[in-house]
């Protein structure tokens, strides 16, 4: 069946006519997706931006009149004490946490993912599927409830503590819940998934006749792991990265349960804003920030893939 | 203790469902604090009205201010703090309550009858009521407790152990208290003040978390703001948890349900808080949740060991330090904003 059998209206009287029926068809094929994107993605987002430039209501909501003090708070804050204008270097702390443990996560991922993408790629091709299956499992499952799980395995009295203890390793419990440390292996345990897949893909198509060849020319294993492995699974890693980089940078639930909310990250600042503090337009400054964050992410991403796809034709 | 929980919660929706199912007589959907609302109280008011009872649950007041304003929420009963039911009413989110349809309101006791937050009771009725005081583990510390030093300047043997529950207003209020002003100042010194005693304290703390009831009892935390059903309810699984009344000031609230101007089922809505100001029903509210509710003669229903918790029943000489939260000014709003962002960096 051809394009033009297709066409809504007249596409059998009206032949000569018929490219622009089939340019219009598609137009409408496409309409749905393009009405979501627009409704969908881009429609809150402007509202985001619009609410970003108002005025706080009283008790939450918006005024409508002009301002740009929620812009101005979320990079400089003028002391209540003194009245001087200075950086908000209470925001910045809070950037500057979420990037960090959002970096130390996507570490903490690809070292834990790298060998387990490769033990499954390396499994016979019959069997990968059921690991690749067992590996998105943990998905089925909410992230509060697995996110308690953890805080059941890390708590003074929990599984690793009691562990330990009965082995007489320990005398006191570690205190690991409530710290940097529980964030970044919550989150890492819930976003390791979007580590390994985009590496299993990678390694699955690697050809394993290279590594041969490179044990064949007196290379050590760390030497074909260093110049052959690595750069062939590259790909991979800057897409996992860049899957596990951003929902870590905006996590919301992992901080508050297992890091205790003591510090704050961008997602409970953000939530801060729109609760508690009551200030709108600085929670949509602040959210449109965190957005800007990402997307750079994702500039440097794209440009790094693209210097690789360069490098592979040149 | 999590997994009869979750097991309760079960039990609860499938009863909830077939109830649903075989009678048929509408729905009700009741927006609540978490782990607030009895399900054996829900199950009877099903039983007995063949109405489909829905409990969606917040953790703050904002939270629930927030999605009510948003819009498109879909509930019908809301239950805000005594400081937020001015802004509630305010802003015509609740609708006003007729007691010939709700005969009931002559249950409530002669103390929450005509309250500040609410003259004449027109638009809420109590729900349950308490204290914002502190929680802690006496087998680490023996000394006085009923001081907020125990959060703002903790004795050696807690220092690390401290939880605070994050209300920026009560927890900035007690401060202030602390240093020696009064709550929703805009006293620039105080402010000052409470916020360096804050900041100072806050090395002490090992989180600011919400629903830490098993916490205190696992000792993952050993002291710390709480509020005193949540402390009963740790009492009650670990002998060595006590609650004590800051004498420098603790917060008093009261939780009123109120009918939201929006809701799709207010009939229904009307029904049930004609239902739980029945006494006997008022009882199970306070059983499940630990709190006092503010019903008269509900007292004769409550288990023994609620009729006598020095959680519930405030001591005589800690009475007098308790003040009623009030709803702070916008201005003042943001200048505590700025000290708990500071506080949280």
């Amino acid at each position: 069946m051809s394009a033009v059998e297709m066409a809504p209206h007249g596409a059998d009287t009206d032949k000569p006519k018929a490219p622009r029926g089939d340019i219009a068809w598609r137009w409408g094929l496409v309409a749905p997706a393009l009405i979501v994107l627009l409704l969908a993605a881009s429609g809150p987002l402007l509202i985001v931006l619009v609410y970003s430039f108002l005025t706080p209501g009283n008790f939450g909501g918006v005024i409508r009149e002009f301002s740009t003090d929620g812009w101005f708070q979320v990079f400089f804050t003028r002391d209540i004490f003194d009245e001087t204008v200075g950086p908000a270097t209470a925001h910045l702390d809070i950037f500057r946490r979420s990037i960090t443990l959002a970096l130390y996560t996507t570490v903490f991922a690809a070292v834990l993912g790298f060998p387990t993408a490769w033990f499954i790629a390396t499994r016979a091709p019959d069997v990968r599927p059921i690991w690749l299956f067992l590996v998105t499992i943990p998905f089925w499952t909410n992230l509060v409830i697995r996110t308690f799980a953890i805080q059941e395995v890390i708590r003074n009295e929990g599984l690793v503590n009691t562990i330990l203890r009965s082995l007489g390793i320990i005398s006191a419990p570690i205190q690991m819940l409530y710290t940097d440390f529980a964030i970044m292996l919550g989150m890492a345990y819930v976003f390791l998934p979007l580590m390994v897949l985009p590496l299993y893909a990678s390694m699955e198509k690697l050809d394993f006749k290279l590594l041969e060849a490179g044990y064949d020319l007196y290379a050590t294993r760390l030497k074909v792991l260093w110049h052959i492995v690595l750069p062939l699974v590259k790909p991979g890693f800057i897409a996992g990265s860049i899957l596990v980089f951003i929902p870590a940078i905006g996590a919301y639930v992992t901080p508050r349960i297992l890091g205790g909310g003591r510090n704050l990250m961008l997602g409970n600042l953000i939530e801060l804003q729109f609760g508690q503090g009551r200030n709108w337009p600085l929670g949509s400054a602040l959210a449109l920030t965190l957005l800007v964050i990402v997307v750079a992410a994702l500039m440097v991403y794209i440009r790094a893939t693209s210097r690789e796809e360069g490098r592979r034709h040149g | 203790m999590k997994i009869t929980r979750w097991a309760l919660a079960a039990a609860t929706l499938a009863a909830s469902t077939s109830a649903g199912l075989a009678q048929n007589a509408g729905s009700l959907n009741i927006y609540n604090w978490g782990n607030y609302t009895s399900p054996e109280l829900i199950e009877k008011f099903e039983q007995e009205t063949g109405i489909d009872v829905t409990v969606t649950d917040y953790d703050s007041n904002d939270t629930a201010l927030t999605r009510i304003r948003a819009g498109g929420h879909g509930f019908d009963i809301v239950v805000p703090s005594n400081n937020y039911v001015p802004i509630w009413v305010e802003a015509g989110l609740l609708q006003e309550l007729d007691p010939a349809e709700i005969p009931n309101i002559a249950n409530i006791a002669e103390r929450w009858r005509d309250v500040d937050w609410d003259p004449g009771r027109t638009h809420t009725v109590p729900w349950q009521w308490g204290t914002t005081g502190v929680i802690v583990n006496t087998s680490l510390y023996e000394g006085d407790i009923n001081t907020s030093a125990i959060f703002l300047d903790p004795p050696d043997e807690l220092k690390g152990r401290v939880n605070i529950v994050p209300e920026m207003t009560d927890i900035i209020n007690m401060t202030v208290r602390y240093v020696g002003g009064q709550q929703c100042t805009d006293d620039r010194d105080v402010l000052r003040q409470a916020r360096d005693k804050l900041v100072e304290a806050k090395q002490h703390w090992i989180a600011m978390d919400y629903g830490t009831v098993d916490q205190y009892v696992a000792g993952d935390m050993d002291a710390g703001v709480n509020w005193n059903g949540a402390s009963m309810r740790a009492r009650l699984q670990n002998d060595d948890l006590a609650y004590g009344y800051p004498k420098e000031g603790y917060p008093v609230w009261m939780d009123s349900a109120g009918i939201l101007t929006d809701a799709q089922n207010s009939e229904n809505a009307k029904t049930f808080l004609n239902f739980v100001l029945e006494p006997e029903n008022a009882a199970m509210i306070s059983e499940f949740a630990r709190y006092a509710n503010g019903v008269e003669g509900s007292d004769e229903f409550m288990p023994e060991d609620m009729r006598t918790a020095p959680e519930i029943v405030v001591p005589a000489e800690h009475e007098a330090a308790g003040y009623f939260s009030v709803t702070c000014p916008e201005d003042v709003q943001r200048l505590y904003t700025q000290i708990w962002t500071e506080l949280l960096r």
